[in-house]
């Protein structure tokens, strides 16, 4: 058993960086002033976060102003979609597959959930089908944070755009924003919202990015900050850490891609080689794993005739720890919804791996989980659970 | 302390299965919780609850032990929620606690333990196993209110043989002196009841039912088959049912002593036509030999008992009150459980 623990869980959370650290507590240390105040300790946090959003409007491909800062991912998926909802009534759409910080908004609007297709992308003719004019929001996160697939939102936009131009786009970049360009594959989104923890901030962090000219009704009414659409007290610190992590990511984005998606190939094929398991989300050409639509930190299996839940059970008796799909309040793995929709039976759904990758992984890290997996499944399968 | 060995012990965020899991670390087996989440609908008591995953995790956490959840809702629906509506639907009455212990707690459950490596699984069940003709059979626990040996006749010698219950020798009072001395947060926690899947708000049952199945409005006819009434939902009645039948104030108090869930009627009687003196069983089933001599029957989780000569039919000693198709009847010989059928 491996002596240190093998974070292989980065989609659910991830370490913090260093540069974060440093510039939070530096925060929490000499900038606790109320950055809505008007005097000098106030205008010192005032000018953390405003150095913050610049900082993280280049990440983002957007005006400083642009961007408005909320306690996370979710409640920017909420404000979007409710806050439009809430300025122009409608009908919302969003991809069956999303996020519940997106799926259970639209579901309590009445909204609609457009299919996906068996490898996960969004089923273009269904989402066709749905839109009219009486179609106020359409959201579709840019990967998926089970299967790591990443969708083709520029091809969405463009349908969108022709039969319901009065629609807003809305993206959830929250699992993209570690490994993609956000800012210029949602360049053409009305809406995206990200969250700090899932590349090396705190948790409790995130943003919306409201373009200019989009009406938003503010869901949490007080003392107006963020341009009144989010009122609330600013968490500097996070804010401050945020925008840290966010520059050395979107710096290092590239380098890390690379070595990232060379470890996860590596996993990925070992894996391909246990009987009865099935990568989700690649294509296949000539027997050769075409994994170029999932984001490098992915790697994700179902294999038949295993319980997720005894699989990562004896993972972490090994020190490895991971997940299956996404976890719910009581710490329980929650049946898939996502794999669900890509018409995955139940028994295989029951049988998912995610093992994520982040900034952090090591070639340690999966040359142990590489050893571990297989044998594991092996053994599992042998004594049946 | 050295270790007994490791054991799964399965902890519902109640106070017996908090104290099964401090007894057995005390007696040196190495313990880890665990809690079954079975239903993700809005429930107020039982294993279910996300709070009540709370308590246990918290349990745990004092103890210091590990503690995981497992998620068996899907087998919940599978094996105790579909056929507690599909038995509803019969016309039938059904037991979904003995179901939940038959298929989840004892089956799936120790097949989720071995595969984990573990031999032995624990619960905090008030019943005791003993032995028994070479084997192992279930017993009354010593709290004879609180005694749960009924839900559990269905365990074979296998499942017997992986399972401790460690309260088994306990009063409920004295469980609660135990967690209070192990300052276990849920000391004082109520006891759960009924069925964990629907709430104990007025009208749950009908809610839930209505919401999987049609229900379906019944006559009811009294002995001379004559039309004397009718009710929203055959489902919803039960043998020996009083209330809910729209008869009250007509003469002497009415019970439901037939329910044909076919025919869409439910007959009525006087308290005199409620008892039989023969029940036809079906699924019978000796922990080993047929006891060819009387044991004593029970009929309920908590319901008295009365002596019967068990062949292919239970023939009561003394006229019986019927037995709702569908319950279990287990058979004891003095506190030992030796036996069970379900009532056809």
């Amino acid at each position: 058993m491996s002596e240190k623990i093998i974070y292989l869980d980065n989609a659910a959370s991830t370490p913090i960086r260093q540069e974060a650290i440093d510039v939070m507590i530096s925060a929490l240390e000499n900038c606790f002033g109320n950055p809505s105040g008007a005097h000098k300790m106030a205008r010192e946090a005032r000018r953390l976060i405003d150095d913050a959003r610049d900082t993280l409007s280049i990440g983002l491909g957007c005006d400083p102003k642009e961007i408005i800062f909320t306690a996370g991912g979710t409640e920017a998926d909420n404000l979007a979609i409710f806050g439009s909802h809430s300025a122009r009534q409608g009908t919302v759409l969003a991809s069956i597959t999303d996020h519940h910080a997106v799926v259970a908004p639209v579901e309590q609007l009445g909204g609609k959930l457009i299919q996906v297709s068996e490898d996960g992308l969004l089923d273009l003719d269904h989402l066709d089908y749905l839109l009219d004019e009486n179609v106020i929001l359409v959201s579709v996160g840019l990967v998926n944070g089970e299967t790591g697939v990443i969708q083709d939102l520029e091809s969405i936009v463009e349908i969108v755009r022709q039969k319901a131009p009065e629609a807003l786009i809305h993206t959830d970049a929250v699992q993209a924003f570690p490994w993609l360009d956000v800012a210029s594959l949602a360049q053409s989104a009305d809406l995206i919202s990200i969250a700090g923890h899932k590349f090396g901030a705190p948790k409790g962090v995130g943003a919306l990015v409201i373009r200019d000219g989009v009406q938003i009704s503010p869901m949490q009414l007080g003392g107006g900050q963020e341009l009144g659409v989010r009122s609330g007290t600013q968490n500097t610190a996070a804010i401050t850490a945020m925008a840290a992590a966010a520059d050395v990511t979107v710096k290092e984005r590239d380098v890390t891609v690379e070595r990232v998606a060379a470890l996860r190939n590596e996993l990925a094929d070992k894996l391909q080689e246990v009987p009865q398991s099935y990568e989700t989300g690649v294509a296949l050409h000539n027997g050769i794993v075409n994994r170029e639509n999932k984001i490098a930190g992915s790697c994700h299996f179902c294999f038949e005739g295993i319980e997720s839940e005894a699989l990562l059970f004896m993972l972490e008796q090994e020190n490895i720890v991971a997940s299956a799909a996404s976890s719910c309040s009581s710490g329980a793995q929650d049946p898939s919804h996502v794999l669900a929709a890509m018409g995955y039976s139940r028994d295989l759904a029951g049988g998912s791996l995610r093992l994520s990758l982040g900034h952090a992984t090591t070639w340690e890290d999966i040359s142990i989980a590489m050893e571990a997996v297989p044998k594991l499944i092996g053994n599992l399968r042998r004594t049946g659970s | 302390m050295s270790s007994k060995g490791k054991i799964l012990v399965a902890m519902s965020g109640g106070v017996d299965s908090s104290v099964a899991a401090g007894l057995l670390q005390r007696e040196g087996y190495e313990v880890t919780g665990v809690t079954l989440k079975l239903w993700g609908g809005p429930s107020d008591t039982g294993c279910c609850s996300v709070s009540d995953v709370t308590d246990a995790r918290r349990v745990a956490d004092s103890l210091g032990i590990e503690h995981h959840v497992f998620n068996f809702g899907d087998e919940f629906e599978d094996h105790v929620v579909g056929p507690y509506v599909r038995s509803h639907a019969e016309g039938l009455t059904p037991n979904p606690c003995i179901e939940c212990n038959r298929h989840l707690k004892f089956d799936k459950l120790i097949r989720r333990a071995k595969a984990l490596g573990f031999n032995l699984i624990a619960t905090g069940h008030h019943a005791r196993i003993v032995e028994f003709n070479n084997g192992l059979c279930i017993a009354r626990g010593a709290d004879f209110s609180k005694d749960q040996s009924y839900v559990l006749h269905m365990l074979d010698q296998g499942q017997l043989q992986q399972l401790k219950l460690p309260l088994g020798e306990m009063t409920k009072t004295e469980v609660r002196k135990i967690a209070a001395s192990l300052d276990l947060r849920v000391a004082d926690k109520p006891d759960s009841q009924d069925v964990c899947f629907i709430s104990n708000v007025k009208g749950s049952r009908k809610k839930f039912l209505e919401q999987r199945i049609d229900l379906t409005p019944a006559k009811v006819l009294d002995k001379n088959q004559r039309i004397v009434g009718e009710v929203e939902s055959i489902e919803m009645v039960t043998i020996g049912q009083r209330k809910g039948l729209g008869l009250s104030g007509q003469g002497a108090p009415k019970y439901a002593i037939e329910v044909d869930a076919e025919k869409a009627t439910v007959t009525v009687g006087e308290k005199p036509d409620l008892y039989c003196s023969t029940t036809e069983i079906k699924d019978l089933n000796w922990i080993d030999a047929p006891y060819p001599n009387t044991v004593e029957v029970q009929t309920s989780a908590h319901g008295r008992t009365a002596s019967a000569t068990v062949t292919s039919s239970v023939e009561w000693i003394e006229p019986h009150r019927k037995v709702a198709p569908g319950q279990s009847l287990v058979f004891y010989d003095g506190d030992l459980v030796v036996g069970s059928a379900i009532a056809g």
